[in-house]
């Protein structure tokens, strides 16, 4: 069975998924930032999948790696954010002594 | 290759190789086995040569080292101790692999097993001879930073799991040490890929030996700065601070004994040749040697300047001290850095003139030679002057207390030095 | 792609991706759940290389497992009185339900599109290319990632620099 643009999709669907799970339910922070790292893989598979199966026969090479570029640039977004998100966590763990986002809850009073 | 290209011209080793895969064609079977077998005929050799070059220069490093230290080295075992090694390695076969109680299992399995990934999967870029890489790939400088990149998990992982305060210090200061030397590769490396224009590593020689220089010879600094990093990234002395013997029992590998502890020795020198291969095959011509790989074979000449390129690494090792961990920080990040932005910047510019201008490679690579050379020099000498790194820091930081205890306290002639940190 | 090699390699690539992204879920420690998760960043990596995205394939292995992945390590190691456990919360069952339903639609959408490919092959080397549509095209958001890579290090620095030690 050949391989084709289908299946690079719902594999990307099912990576996505997982990490959604994870930002939503984990308890830890690290667990949360995970879960977002691996939807943004999932996402950027399946620009990967389409700038390999495109869907017009006249596209030039350069446009169809717009989509590599793209994922050139979620992964510089993501490493800011990790950066950033990390750092965050080393600041709440500091007032805190925990990064457990169920514990985070100083606003509901 | 201009004539006898057959399986016995030892010039080429892959022609037997070819040969041999030729006659697996004619058998018959599917298509896909030549490429197998062609793999697994390279992986079988690489390793089988990193065995032998590794018990090789077990040897030689002790024995050179010794003769650095004043002393003999191993002599009692075969003559000349010349069987030490093979001794060494049935003593770590045969001694029991010990894990500690508190350790965690899976992990502390994994740190070894992993740690020899980057060094091995390394020599499937690096080009041998003339096309003899398992697999020149086109991003093969990257795939080399990328790989190496892996060995920070490897050590981490290893220390996590052995449960160990000085394992665990020894794995912190590893990635420190390797995250700040990872850039300064990276940069060192960017000025090379800038000249040849390439990154497929087989490029990057064939632009070496088409316009008869050797990159070093253009970028010296980019030269020096990389086999700084790669002692790092190698965990050698002087900046083995991650496994100080003096400091840290010995840093991340701690709890590992036996074969696990082989491993981790093992692995040490793999990434040793992995590292000379890439120094050798960016910095000093690769297999190509001005025209001399016409009559000794490429991997030959190959062969004897990775070899070289170790020794200057056991070298430094007999030579220098090992430095303190804040010392070899701020080095990277105040030192090499800056130097490294400097020198990128004049070899883009270099290129652009060169690729503006049209000029012939003749007239202008011993201008941007020299130009470099002179730069080097200069930056290194300034950025050091006026930056405070060119006297050493003479006395420790809290000198105070060595007063205190009535010890006696010399104050650097000329008033206030100021060290690396910047401190008075 | 119809050649056995790459059928092959896909479904091995998947089954390490998704297999160690459900582990990372499953399992309780951090840090064995970072070891897995590198594992999965590896398999996507892999994946890339079956769609001939060379020059992404190892940008992904530089940055996801040589600098995010040690980023959590030390986030873990960092924060020791905080517990390494990685339970979910009681939002479970609600994110079981999403998670699932998302999965559901997308491939179901997937299936259900004619996407219409024309087969073009893959490309024979990306890097070179994708070097000057992000210095040519793409000229603009290149530079704004610098500078937001700038402003993230810096912002990262502040945040985590305890206050009054300062030495100068």
């Amino acid at each position: 069975m050949a391989i084709e643009l289908e299946h690079y999709l719902i594999l990307g669907a099912l990576l996505f998924s997982i990490g959604l799970y994870m930002a939503l339910a984990k308890r830890n922070f690290v667990g949360v930032l995970m879960g977002i790292e691996m939807m943004f893989n999932a996402v950027n598979l399946t620009f990967i999948a389409f700038s390999r199966f495109p869907r017009f026969a006249d596209m030039t090479d350069a446009e169809r790696l717009s989509g590599h570029v793209f994922v050139i640039f979620v992964i510089t977004v993501a490493a800011a954010e990790a950066a950033v998100a990390l750092a965050l966590a080393m600041l709440v763990y500091r007032n805190r002594e925990t990064i457990d986002v169920d514990r985070m809850d100083l606003l509901k009073w | 290759m201009p004539f006898l290209a057959k399986w016995y011209d030892l010039r080429d080793l892959g022609n037997a190789v070819g040969a041999f895969l030729d006659w697996i064609r004619d058998l018959g079977g599917p298509d896909w086995i030549p490429y197998v077998v062609s793999g697994l005929i390279g992986i079988v050799a690489i390793l089988l040569w990193l065995l032998v070059s590794q018990l090789a220069f077990i040897w030689i490093e002790r024995r050179v080292i010794g003769r650095m230290q004043a002393r003999i080295g191993p002599n009692r075992v075969g003559p000349w101790g010349l069987l030490q090694p093979i001794a060494d390695a049935l003593k770590l076969l045969l001694k029991e692999a010990i894990t500690n109680r508190y350790a965690d299992k899976p992990l502390f399995w994994l740190g070894p097993v992993l740690i020899f990934i980057p060094a091995l999967v390394v020599f499937a870029v690096i080009p041998f001879g003339e096309g003899m890489s398992l697999a020149d790939l086109n991003v093969g400088v990257l795939f080399v930073i990328a790989i190496t990149s892996i060995n920070s998990i490897a050590i981490f992982i290893s220390g996590w799991a052995s449960n160990n305060k000085f394992a665990l210090l020894g794995s912190m200061r590893a990635i420190a040490m390797l995250i700040s030397y990872e850039l300064v590769q990276a940069f060192a490396l960017l000025g090379v890929v800038i000249f040849a224009g390439s990154m497929r590593l087989g490029d990057i020689v064939a632009w070496q030996s088409e316009f008869n220089t050797w990159m070093f010879l253009l970028q010296p600094l980019a030269l020096v700065a990389f086999l700084i990093a790669s002692a790092v990234e190698i965990n050698r002395s002087p900046m083995d601070i991650s496994e100080a013997e003096s400091e840290i029992v010995a840093g991340y590998h701690t709890e590992y004994s036996g074969i696990k502890f082989g491993f981790f020795y093992a692995a040490e020198y793999f990434a040793g040749f992995a590292v000379s291969a890439i120094v050798v095959t960016l910095f000093l011509g690769g297999w190509t040697a001005f025209g001399l790989e016409r009559w000794v074979p490429g991997w030959l000449i190959f062969l004897s300047k990775l070899y070289l390129v170790f020794f200057l690494f056991i070298w430094t090792r007999g030579t220098l001290p090992r430095l303190r961990i804040d010392q070899l920080m701020a080095f990277s990040w105040k030192f090499l850095l800056e130097l490294l932005f400097i020198h990128i910047l004049v070899v883009g510019a270099e290129v652009l003139i060169w690729h503006e201008g049209d000029y012939p490679a003749v007239v202008v690579l011993p201008i941007f030679a020299v130009i470099n050379w002179t730069l080097a020099v200069a930056l290194v000498v300034g950025w050091a002057t006026f930056m405070g790194h060119l006297r050493p820091e003479r006395r420790a930081k809290r000198a105070v207390l060595t007063q205190e205890l009535g010890a006696t306290y010399f104050r650097p002639a000329g008033g206030h030095g100021t060290g690396p940190m910047g401190e008075a | 792609m119809e050649d056995t090699g790459s059928i092959v390699a896909f479904w091995l690539l998947a089954a390490l991706t998704l297999g160690s992204a459900l582990a990372v879920v499953l399992i309780r420690d951090l840090i064995r759940a970072v070891v897995l998760l590198i594992t999965s960043f590896l398999g996507v990596a892999g994946l890339y290389i079956t769609l001939s995205a060379d020059f992404v394939a190892v940008v992904q292995v530089l940055i996801y497992v040589g600098a995010i992945s040690v980023l959590m390590l030390f986030a873990i190691m960092l924060t020791p009185r905080a517990g390494r456990n990685n339970a979910e919360t009681f939002f479970r069952i609600p994110g079981i339900l999403l998670a699932g339903l998302m999965a559901f639609t997308i491939s179901l959408v997937s299936l259900d599109t004619d996407w219409a490919v024309v087969e073009r092959g893959g490309f024979e080397e990306t890097a070179s290319a994708i070097g000057e549509a992000l210095l040519d095209k793409y000229v603009l958001p290149f530079e704004l990632a610098a500078v937001l890579l700038l402003v993230a290090m810096l912002g990262a620095i502040l945040l985590v620099h305890p206050e009054g030690t300062d030495e100068e």
